[in-house]
């Protein structure tokens, strides 16, 4: 049964160039007209600010896998982060900030998973719903205004290093080892692959495709969970409108790696490097001074393009 | 064998009555929530505060219209709320920078209807998912829009424009008589014309579409530019009500208009709803809004209710229809 769920899996070595191409490129273009951009400095710059798109573009890569969406992480990584600020502001604790931020995420993960699988509605209506549903929380919880005076302890994860790495670098490589153990190398991996290849082979081996896709978007919620707290941290506050649109960045690395919308395909380290284009497309057009504006259609040209190519490529 | 072919039969051809039943259940909603809001606050029955709700839904109408057309054909337009953002800073520039309302009217118009064939190029042409090119698209307007304005707000517009969103005629607001001429075209476009009629084919089976001759690619490209152009429609109201543009004021637009479109009982699934339904639509969910209002409830609850009310929507309309077949 195994071996039935894994026939899914696309060939690494095909995917490597699109996305491999596509960042090198990047490198190479900003290397030219970007001032200070290849320096040591600015790399682990873009690595850091990278690390909460990591986060919550692994997870996507496994929804998107089962032939799902999550429109709503940007609005639940806002809820969530507001959550850190409040429960570790008054109790202090940055534990029980993140327990907070984690239970609230897996809460509005397990409520997408249960819209989809359950009810059976579309997973991008579903998601825009409760992408409401988290954007009017966050809303009434901060009562519009930002969260400030978080406890040093929340705020120095941001700034901390481990043997010279800064922490939320060694967080994104400890959660890309982990999906990727998870993905490639557990039962639970193969049935998720089989789950957007080949739903009918799981419900033959006796398997619930309903509580697997429940899981695949609970892991989603939870990730956001952690994500908060990484971005609360990094703005040392929080703040309702933190994580606006940070969905959409995920859904672009997702598409970038070469992870299909249609066919259960999904590739974790294409995932990653599709992270890495999307920060060095953001961080390059930030040190040739555009705006953020102009960063943000430019992800979503990123986007367009590279679901063409994969279309084209389906055809072909 | 039996399953197969259960699956591929339309929908029953009496479906018609089943919308009837649909529609006066929508009906009945819509006198329970104004039974309930006159009985909890005496301000609700007020002809100001009627004909407020009628302004307001009358906006909400003008997105959603168009976007009933895209998800007839099973598609969806996200990017309609982001258009007509772009779509009222580019109008608000040329009025400012033409002195003339006509032009500004016509470059808005223009504008949202380019953006809608962008998107109808990228799902025929491209064959990307409606839902995620329109998606990519919200995120491109957005940028643009916010770069184009670069923070500044335009405001002050002449008082003859100005008249389109906030004048009345014979006592009624001005966007009341053109939500009931868009009604009016709608309807008869979608229920009385072969397009229309082409449309709601597409929507219901893509393939037997192709096959019996309806040329689906221009057709889908028409459903879109039409849900771009409403899209601009809609700009010049807002524009011209709130004399202002400003970058953001199409980030709470989208989810409101879909909201519309699926208590309306336009099903996601494509072939089955009408232009009326998401009047209808649009009226429940703005008394739900208005009413919150009167009942001084935060407008930060907003955005959390109407999520609500469309997973509501889409579940109410996946159950009546499983019950129906």
């Amino acid at each position: 049964m195994r071996e039935a769920a894994v026939v899914a899996q696309p060939n690494p070595l095909q995917r490597i160039p699109g996305v491999a191409i596509a960042l090198a490129a990047l490198i190479v273009l900003f290397g030219a007209i970007a001032p200070g951009f290849l320096t040591p400095a600015n790399f682990s710059n873009v690595l850091v600010q990278s690390t909460i798109l990591t986060m919550l573009a692994l997870p996507m890569t496994l929804i998107i896998m089962s032939e799902g969406l999550d429109l709503s992480m940007g609005a639940v990584l806002t809820l969530t982060s507001l959550c850190v600020a409040i429960v570790s502001l008054s109790t202090k604790s940055m534990l029980l900030g993140l327990g907070a931020g984690v239970l609230v995420g897996a809460a509005f993960g397990t409520v997408n998973g249960w819209l989809v699988a359950i009810l059976g509605i579309p997973p991008f209506v579903a998601t825009l719903g409760t992408l409401g549903m988290a954007q009017g929380l966050s809303l009434i919880v901060s009562d519009g205004q930002s969260v400030v005076g978080i406890p040093h302890s929340v705020r120095d994860i941001y700034s901390a290093t481990l043997l010279g790495i800064p922490v939320p670098i060694v967080l994104a490589l400890v959660t890309y080892a982990a999906f990727h153990g998870l993905l490639y190398h557990t039962r639970f991996g193969s049935y998720v692959f089989a789950l957007g290849g080949n739903r009918e082979a799981l419900r033959y081996a006796g398997l619930s495709p309903n509580k697997l896709l429940i899981a695949v978007y609970a892991l989603g919620g939870t990730m956001a969970g952690v994500a908060g707290l990484l971005m609360t941290a990094r703005m040392n506050s929080g703040h309702p409108t933190a994580g606006l649109g940070l969905e959409f960045d995920a859904i672009a690395a997702v598409a970038v790696g070469g992870t299909s919308f249609e066919r259960g395909n999904g590739w974790l380290l294409g995932t990653l490097l599709g992270v890495l284009a999307v920060g060095v497309l953001r961080n390059g057009l930030n040190l040739i001074s555009l705006p953020s504006s102009v960063q943000v259609a430019s992800v979503g040209v990123l986007v367009i393009v590279a679901l063409f190519l994969d279309g084209l490529r389906s055809r072909a | 064998m039996t399953d197969i072919s259960k699956e591929a039969l339309p929908l029953p051809r009496s479906f018609l009555s089943q919308d009837a039943i649909q529609l006066f259940y929508r009906l009945l909603a819509v006198l329970l929530i104004c039974a309930v809001l006159a009985v909890l606050n005496d301000s609700f029955l007020s002809l100001g505060n009627i004909l407020n709700v009628l302004r307001q839904a009358s906006l909400t109408f003008f997105i959603a219209s168009g976007l009933t057309l895209v998800v007839l054909t099973a598609g969806l337009d996200l990017s309609v709320g982001a258009n007509v953002a772009l779509s009222a800073c580019i109008a608000g520039t040329v009025i400012h920078t033409t002195g003339s309302p006509v032009l500004g009217i016509l470059t808005g118009l223009a504008c949202g209807g380019i953006v809608g064939l962008l998107n109808g190029i990228m799902v025929t042409a491209l064959r990307i998912p409606s839902f995620i090119a329109t998606y990519g698209m919200l995120w491109v307007l957005n940028g643009l829009t916010y770069w184009y304005m670069a923070g500044e707000t335009l405001h002050g517009f002449p008082a003859g424009f100005r008249q389109i969103g906030s004048g009345y005629l014979f006592g009624l607001p001005i966007p009341v008589y053109l939500l009931l001429v868009f009604l009016g075209i709608g309807t008869l476009f979608a229920q009385r014309t072969i397009w229309g009629q082409e449309i709601y084919a597409i929507g219901a089976n893509p393939v037997a579409a192709r096959l019996s001759g309806i040329p689906v690619a221009r057709r889908l490209l028409l459903v879109y530019a039409v849900s771009g152009t409403m899209a601009g429609l809609a700009s010049i109201i807002f524009l011209s009500r709130l004399n202002s543009a400003e970058a953001d004021i199409g980030e709470s637009l989208t989810l409101p208009a879909i909201a519309a479109v699926l208590i309306g009982g336009t099903s996601l699934f494509g072939g089955v709803g009408t232009v009326f339904g998401t009047f209808i639509g649009a009226l429940i969910l703005t008394l739900v809004l208005n009413g919150m209002n009167l009942l001084s409830v935060s407008a930060n609850w907003q955005p959390l209710v109407t999520g609500i009310i469309v997973i509501l929507a889409v579940w109410l309309d996946m159950k009546t229809r499983r019950r129906a077949q």
